[in-house]
């Protein structure tokens, strides 16, 4: 287990307060001019050498990112947007900085705002969290009243301001092209890229988009060194994560974790461990709904960083662990994440648009057994026409959880789904027929 | 995407009260100029809160020209995004999350304690008129699962029982207190805290 000083989030669970004075005696803005003073290119290197990677799922490295954004500012200003749309299934941890560490993210934003030359930042908020969104607001007021950010914030030399915007109850908007076109007040509908946001963002300006997490942790590996930073975990997968254990464990919770913790030792130490026990166990999503589910043999060994979930075909995503034991219905389960893609598809792109549903229809059916063996592969088939012909991941994020279903639990979908087409029983009826389905003598 | 009903029934104007004038042309000072656009979401929720909780058709007309936008744009954004009411709610607007974490652990008990205490369909109003409620998708508290969202309010660690409650003191014109019903504030481990304990303890 991480011992509690290598902690970044020590507030986690609001034991001290999130005000300015609790949160400074947790070591936030000690020493944040001295950081500001060594340079762009010091911390871009800095963040680098940490291997820090994006938290927000896709698991970027974050230093790399910073570097895309141009260098000197031309003609058009810099931005830099953070995405604290938090909606994937499984996933609470921004809720939990926003609440409770506000100050980290805001000098997280400093920092990060000085490295990428944005004298702008947004807050992209989900309009859910209203009250979370209050309380960030109050941290960004307090402040601006201490000059830590505004005018020549902490006589730096350096002006930032931050916007709160409020989404409302959009998931695709956590896509970062979306955000934008969101942030723009429009619909939330991707964007193509490239161009990619770090040259043309929002409103056609160089913009770095970064998740809550990523950009809180920031602060807290300038202060103890990226050495420190990356001695956790393994190379390419450093550092801590915020773990968000959900679903079928005795004790659901937020916990912060050192990278490549084994998967078993985090259900079993910090849940409470599968109700009914570990043998009870049926399945676990790894990362947030859009990554394919896994079964407990794989579960006994598996660790929790971005390659070994690859490894394992999954990814680690945002690290939302969605628990199923064996009493509850994993077809069922799965079918309620096909509705929850369905409803959330923007519409933009077609094999998205129709696949979602059809995906959902079917689930349903096979859940309630009434779909006939062969419909299987043909589900199958549909999650590999969706994946990889749309404009953003949610295409791959709605079929990914289809193909894991199908993938680790074939068996049981065929046994329960024994059906028999209408066409076969009742070839007499030619509106019922659909004729290339017959045999051929009948075609 | 979700299906929006526009309400049959609209008013004849709209307008923003003071109160909301000053909130929009905050808002609107946030963004660069000419950018006033970026606004819209904003306002709309502020249109929505001035107005019993829903957005009429004149509301969406006024924004535009308040923003020198287009009327089809604010009317794209007012059907796209799930969180505005195009038509009456209750003014207690209970949304029960039903989303696979919740799910497990039970919201389709919620649910049932709704349609036998407050309507049988989703989006209808309770007998006295207060209340209304309806499913929706993941609202972000998964390890505080099942909850809901009552207006602006997480009601988190919930079962029959405690929404029976709740659902009991709304009705005698109270507002229950809001957060987990499961005796945390937070997001820690129920009884089985391992980390950060020093915190804890000082």
């Amino acid at each position: 287990m991480l011992k509690d000083e290598d902690r970044i989030f020590q507030n986690l669970y609001n034991d001290s307060g999130a005000d300015l004075e609790s949160a400074k005696l947790r070591n936030d803005w000690s020493g944040t001019k001295d950081i500001l003073e060594k340079g762009r290119e010091w911390i871009i290197n800095e963040v680098k050498a940490s291997e820090l990677r994006g938290r927000g799922g896709a698991g970027f490295p974050t230093g790399l990112k910073w570097s895309f954004a141009p260098k000197e500012v031309g003609s058009r200003p810099h931005y830099l947007v953070i995405n604290a749309d938090e909606s994937e299934p499984g996933t609470c941890k921004d809720r939990d900085i926003l609440r409770f560490e506000p100050h980290k993210l805001i000098e997280g934003c400093l920092i990060a705002s000085y490295a990428v030359n944005a004298h702008k930042c947004y807050i992209y908020i989900r309009g859910e969290y209203f009250n979370e969104g209050q309380k960030l607001q109050t941290a960004i007021d307090e402040a601006y009243k201490n000059n830590l950010i505004g005018k020549n914030a902490l006589d730096s030399g350096w002006d930032l301001d931050i916007y709160i915007h409020y989404g409302a109850g959009a998931y695709i908007c956590g896509e970062e092209t979306a955000l934008l076109e969101s942030l723009e007040g429009k619909k939330g509908q991707p964007r193509l890229k490239p161009p990619f946001p770090a040259l043309i963002g929002l409103y056609g300006c160089p913009t770095i988009i970064n998740n809550v997490e990523t950009v809180a942790a920031v602060p807290t590996i300038l202060r103890r060194g990226a050495k420190w930073f990356s001695s956790l975990g393994r190379p390419k997968n450093t550092g801590t994560k915020i773990y968000c254990i959900s679903g079928s464990v005795n004790n659901p919770c937020n916990v912060e974790e050192e990278m490549g913790i084994p998967l078993k030792e985090l259900i079993e130490t910090h849940a409470g461990g599968v109700i009914g026990g570990w043998d009870n166990l049926k399945a676990v999503i790894p990362g947030g709904s859009s990554m394919p589910m896994l079964p407990k043999e794989i579960c006994d060994n598996m660790k929790m960083d971005f390659d070994a979930c690859v490894e394992n075909k999954t990814g680690l995503g945002t690290a939302g662990i969605v628990v199923i034991n064996n009493d509850q219905d994993i077809i069922k389960c799965m079918a309620r994440i096909a509705r929850f893609y369905k409803h959330e598809s923007c519409g933009q792109c077609t094999p998205c648009r129709e696949g979602s549903g059809w995906m959902w229809r079917m689930l349903e059916r096979m859940a309630a057994g009434e779909a006939t063996p062969d419909e299987v592969d043909m589900l199958f088939d549909v999650t590999k026409q969706i994946e990889g012909h749309t404009i953003c991941a949610f295409g791959e994020g709605s079929s990914w959880p289809v193909q894991g279903l199908i993938r680790h639990f074939k068996d049981e979908i065929l046994k329960r789904n024994k059906f028999d087409p209408v066409v076969k029983k009742q070839k007499n009826i030619p509106y019922l027929v659909d004729q290339h389905l017959l045999e051929k003598e009948n075609a | 995407m979700s299906i929006k009903k526009i309400h049959k029934v609209q008013p004849e104007t709209f307008e923003f009260n003071e109160k909301s004038m000053q909130a929009a042309n905050k808002i609107v000072s946030n963004y660069p100029d000419g950018r006033q656009q970026s606004a819209v979401m904003a306002l709309l929720y502020i249109a929505q809160r001035q107005h019993d909780n829903w957005i009429p058709l004149k509301a969406m007309k006024y924004i535009a020209k308040f923003l020198d936008m287009p009327y089809i744009k604010v009317y794209e954004v007012a059907t796209f995004y799930s969180m505005y009411n195009l038509s009456p709610v209750g003014k207690y607007f209970f949304q029960v999350c039903t989303t696979t974490p919740c799910m497990l652990r039970g919201a389709y008990d919620l649910v049932k304690v709704c349609k036998k205490k407050i309507s049988e369909k989703e989006n209808e109003l309770s007998q006295d008129g207060k209340i209304s409620w309806m499913e929706v998708e993941c609202l972000g508290a998964c390890v505080n699962a099942p909850m809901m969202q009552v207006n602006e309010d997480y009601y988190e660690d919930l079962n029959d029982k405690k929404l029976e409650e709740i659902i009991d003191t709304i009705y005698q014109n109270k507002i229950p207190k809001p957060g987990s019903y499961a005796g945390r504030i937070n997001a820690e481990p129920v009884d089985n805290r391992k980390t950060l304990l020093g915190n804890k303890n000082a």
